[in-house]
């Protein structure tokens, strides 16, 4: 399949883009800092989401993970660590074992892919233009009853969230 | 009218005591003197009955070959595969059964009556009647059986009832010891009494006496005669224990813990004696094996010799009195192995009224003692106890065979049947017994109603509920063999085996046992009256010192007993104990500590960190995914249980 | 040779997935390890669209199942926000090495 020089340059920019602000995440001291470079790694997820022609994902991407998710992690950061936030992101006792499992994952992911014959599996077909309406009709037809379930779970997490995060004295108040 | 009443509802007999003791359980116990008058009068209807039916019985020729049965049927057993099993209980009504009948129910009536004066004040009083009445309907029972397996009922019933009623006095140790001991030993050989009915029901297909006689008689379409020896030597071990023959008569002296009354009735006079009449009552199954019956004539034989050998040196009056009666069971059982039903059974009949006459009397002595049991510290009672004293010799002249008392008349129809048998050996070991017999008896008779008053003792006559069954039974000890004496034998026409038998009347033998009694009563009183200090008879005793003591320590039975109790089981399972604790428990604990050394290893990877269990999971994936890869998916899903 | 094909974003979204993982094993603060699970999250969308772009162009399943994961996804992040700090009221801290009462 042919590809336009800029969708490759895309493709590269967006790449390293995600794996170093990734890798900042990990690796930065500061907890806010993560959350920032996780911002950052959501927000070009969006950009590589548009070069994979999926712009309605593309856009949640950034409503949902860029917008929402980080600035409740941020709201949580803020309800949690009080005083200084200049060590608050440390590595814990077992840095090395982690990273041999990790290793032992990519070298395997390596592997994998090594030995997948990817260039079969590709379809002949192009995406269509325009997939919110797809998208659309399909979560309202084939798949309403995982939508409506998503729906559900969004609201029993929101209370259980509540639930969870409610402050004892208030509750102990609401109970007089 | 009223016999044949009796004659058709024979059941009657053991069912009275039966409601009687149904009654005192349940209503009467509160009040004991209406508790006494429902068992005695219970028991006193009983014995109208059962004379009644005696009576139709004795009066009929017929029944001397044929006897009277009716039975039910109690239940039937069909197992696939199997010949049905069909259980009757009914009666069985003819000579044996209605002789039994009538003399259980009449001296049980008496030995009640009895009761009521030497239980006096006793906090058990009604218990002890209700005992007594469950007692009394199970031994009639077990007499009027038709049936082998209803017998055997009866039999454990009889059992229960000693055991209950020797350890009435359940405050004494030695009482609940001696209980134990009966029930144990007397289990003990029920065990072969069952094996033998087993192997009788299986082999014949039956358990009622008629039908088991008519076809033991051609045993052979049936099985094999090993089999048949095996069977009657089986049966014959219940019999062994309940009759107290040699070696399971440990537990009848003992069993005189229990109160007097109850040594009479049960461990003199009826239960005892079941054994004697079971062998009695399927002689049909011993006649058949003369090996078997050689077995039984030398196990009374030598019983009777052996505890009448203890008897001569025991002290306690019941004691002696108990000795006395294994060593007539002992002689009932040789009677029985020479094949004379009519002997044995005429000796079970005299016997029970003297010796129950005799237990009474000491009962009496007891009573008037406050159980003071040593005859050595008794004397000079028949000056205070005049019908005790006088009851009780009559009774010693009966069982010592002196004529015209009852004991002479049996004891004379057991010698001469050995001796026309031919068994010359157990007819001296009968006769000397014979002598012993008189002598020990005398010579507790001298020692405990004549000779020196003790001071220190203050005896005073019993009540008339004692003394008036003492009376009648020493009546019943006079005349009771009068019945089948050697020249107008009335006895012999009615019960017998095979055919009756008519010997001549053997003077020699008749002489010779008289001569006997007569010496061994002379020694006695030469001993232990004339000799007032009993000098003679201390040195007897020094003299044979080491025979002496083996002698009133019994042959050291029980002691052997205690040994191999003691050596062999207690030792044996001294060894499964230590099995026990050192394999079994050491596999239990092996494997406890296997799991406890196994977790202390494996706790190691239960960090309590998330993250490390995220990482340990992480590497089951990869394991799973290489697994996956390089077996294909078969292989993994094999190892995840199924997964597919 | 300069395509842009299936294995790049396969093998994007091994490296984005691995270094979420090394995140979650190895952060102390539980906030982070948090973060590090949407990374990976991220890892499988990229894995999902990809997949749907080339294997199955027509049929938007994966665009469907990663709309379903980042739902999840913002659920998870709530419930597990709100849990941490419910820990946090009681232990004062945020600190993984901390909650060790799984092994008591």
């Amino acid at each position: 399949m042919e590809t336009s020089i800029y969708t490759v340059v895309a493709f590269y920019g967006l790449a390293l883009t995600i794996l170093g602000a990734a890798t900042l995440v990990v690796f930065a001291r500061n907890i806010v800092h993560s959350v920032l470079f996780l911002a950052l790694t959501f927000i070009a997820m969006a950009g590589l989401f548009l070069t994979l022609d999926a712009d309605f994902i593309a856009a949640v991407q950034v409503l949902v993970y860029a917008g929402a998710v980080c600035i409740m992690v941020v709201f949580g950061i803020m309800l949690i660590q009080r005083a200084d936030m200049k060590a608050t992101n440390l590595f814990n006792r077992q840095l090395f074992t982690g990273g041999g499992v990790v290793a032992l994952v990519v070298a395997l992911c390596a592997v994998f892919a090594g030995r997948t014959a990817w260039a079969e599996m590709v379809a002949a077909e192009a995406v269509p233009e325009g997939t919110v309406q797809f998208i659309g009709a399909l979560l309202m037809s084939k798949y309403v009853i995982p939508f409506e379930v998503a729906a559900l779970l969004l609201l029993v997490a929101l209370i259980g969230a509540i639930v969870l995060a409610r402050d004892e004295e208030v509750k102990a108040d609401a109970g007089d | 009218m009223l016999v044949e009443f009796a004659l058709y509802h024979a059941w009657l007999v053991p069912l009275l005591p039966a409601l009687a003791f149904g009654v005192i359980v349940f209503l009467t116990r509160p009040w004991p003197k209406l508790s006494a008058i429902v068992a005695v009068g219970s028991m006193a209807v009983a014995c109208f009955f059962a004379t009644l039916a005696a009576y139709g019985v004795f009066t009929n020729h017929e029944f001397v070959e044929k006897p009277l049965v009716y039975a039910t049927r109690w239940f039937s057993l069909g197992l696939p595969g199997m010949p049905e099993v069909q259980i009757d209980v009914g009666v069985q009504l003819d000579p044996t059964s209605a002789m039994m009948l009538f003399m259980v129910s009449f001296i049980a009536t008496f030995i009640f009556l009895y009761s009521i004066g030497y239980m006096e004040g006793d906090p058990g009083f009604s218990v002890f009647f209700s005992y007594l009445s469950l007692f009394g309907a199970s031994m009639l029972l077990l007499v009027i059986s038709s049936n082998l397996l209803q017998m055997f009922v009866a039999w454990g019933l009889v059992g229960l009832c000693s055991y209950l009623l020797i350890g009435f006095y359940s405050h004494k140790i030695s009482a609940r010891e001696a209980a134990k001991k009966a029930f144990v030993t007397c289990r003990v050989a029920d065990f072969g009494l069952l094996l033998g009915l087993l192997a009788l029901q299986i082999v014949f297909g039956t358990l009622n006496l008629t039908e088991l006689s008519e076809k033991i008689a051609h045993f052979e379409e049936y099985t094999t005669f090993g089999m048949l020896t095996l069977i009657a030597v089986l049966v014959f071990i219940g019999p062994i224990g309940k009759s107290g023959q040699f070696p399971l008569h440990v537990w009848l002296p003992d069993a005189m813990e229990g109160p007097t009354p109850v040594s009479a009735l049960i461990h003199a006079a009826t239960m005892v004696v079941a054994g004697v009449y079971l062998v009695g009552r399927t002689l049909f199954l011993f006649h058949e094996v003369p090996s078997a019956m050689q077995l039984v004539a030398v196990t009374g034989g030598f019983t009777a010799l052996f505890a009448a050998t203890i008897a001569i040196t025991q002290r306690e009056i019941k004691r002696i009195l108990a000795y006395s009666t294994v060593s007539q069971l002992g002689y009932m059982m040789l009677a029985l192995g020479v094949g004379s039903l009519t002997a044995s059974m005429f000796h079970l009949w005299t016997h029970a009224f003297f010796k129950a006459l005799m237990f009474l009397g000491a009962g009496s002595v007891l009573h008037a003692l406050h159980h003071k049991a040593d005859v050595w510290e008794m004397g000079g009672l028949y000056k205070k106890m005049p019908i005790t004293t006088w009851t009780f010799v009559i009774g010693g002249l009966a069982i010592a065979g002196i004529p015209p008392f009852a004991g002479f008349w049996s004891k004379d129809e057991i010698l001469v049947a050995t001796l026309s048998e031919g068994h010359y050996v157990l007819f001296a070991v009968g006769a000397f017994t014979a002598f012993l017999t008189a002598f020990y008896m005398w010579r507790m008779i001298f020692l405990a109603f004549f000779g020196e008053e003790k001071p220190e003792n203050h005896p005073h006559e019993s009540p008339w509920t004692m003394t008036v069954p003492l009376v009648v039974l020493a009546v019943g000890a006079l005349g009771a063999g009068w019945v089948g004496t050697p020249w107008h034998n009335v006895w012999a026409e009615w019960i017998f085996f095979g055919h009756p038998h008519h010997g001549p009347v053997n003077y020699g033998a008749m002489l010779l046992s008289i001569v006997l009694a007569a010496a061994g009563i002379y020694l006695a009183y030469m001993l232990y009256l004339k000799d007032a200090k009993k000098k003679r008879a201390r040195r007897l005793a020094e003299w044979f010192g080491p025979v002496y003591r083996m002698l009133y320590n019994k042959y050291y039975i029980d002691e052997l007993y205690l040994w191999f109790n003691h050596a062999l089981v207690d030792g044996t399972a001294r060894l499964m104990y230590l099995f026990d604790i050192y394999v079994v428990d050491g596999i239990v604990n092996g494997i406890g500590g296997f799991a406890k050394l196994s977790g202390d290893g494996l706790r190691v990877f239960q960090s309590g960190r998330l993250q490390n269990y995220a990482l340990i999971f992480f590497l089951g994936v990869l394991a799973v995914a290489v697994l996956m890869a390089f077996t294909g998916p078969s292989a993994a899903s094999l190892v995840l249980g199924g997964v597919k | 040779m300069l395509a842009i094909s299936l294995t790049h974003y396969v093998v994007l979204s091994a490296l984005l997935f691995s270094i979420g993982l090394f995140g979650v094993l190895t952060k102390r603060n539980a906030v982070a390890v948090l973060i590090c699970i949407e990374l990976m999250l991220n890892a499988v969308n990229i894995n999902l669209v990809a997949f749907s772009k080339y294997v199955t162009p027509t049929d938007f399943i994966g665009q469907i199942f990663s709309i379903f994961v980042i739902t999840v996804a913002a659920a998870e992040v709530g419930v597990g926000l709100a849990i941490i700090i419910a820990i946090y009221r009681n232990r004062l801290s945020v600190n993984l090495d901390d909650f060790d009462w799984l092994k008591w």
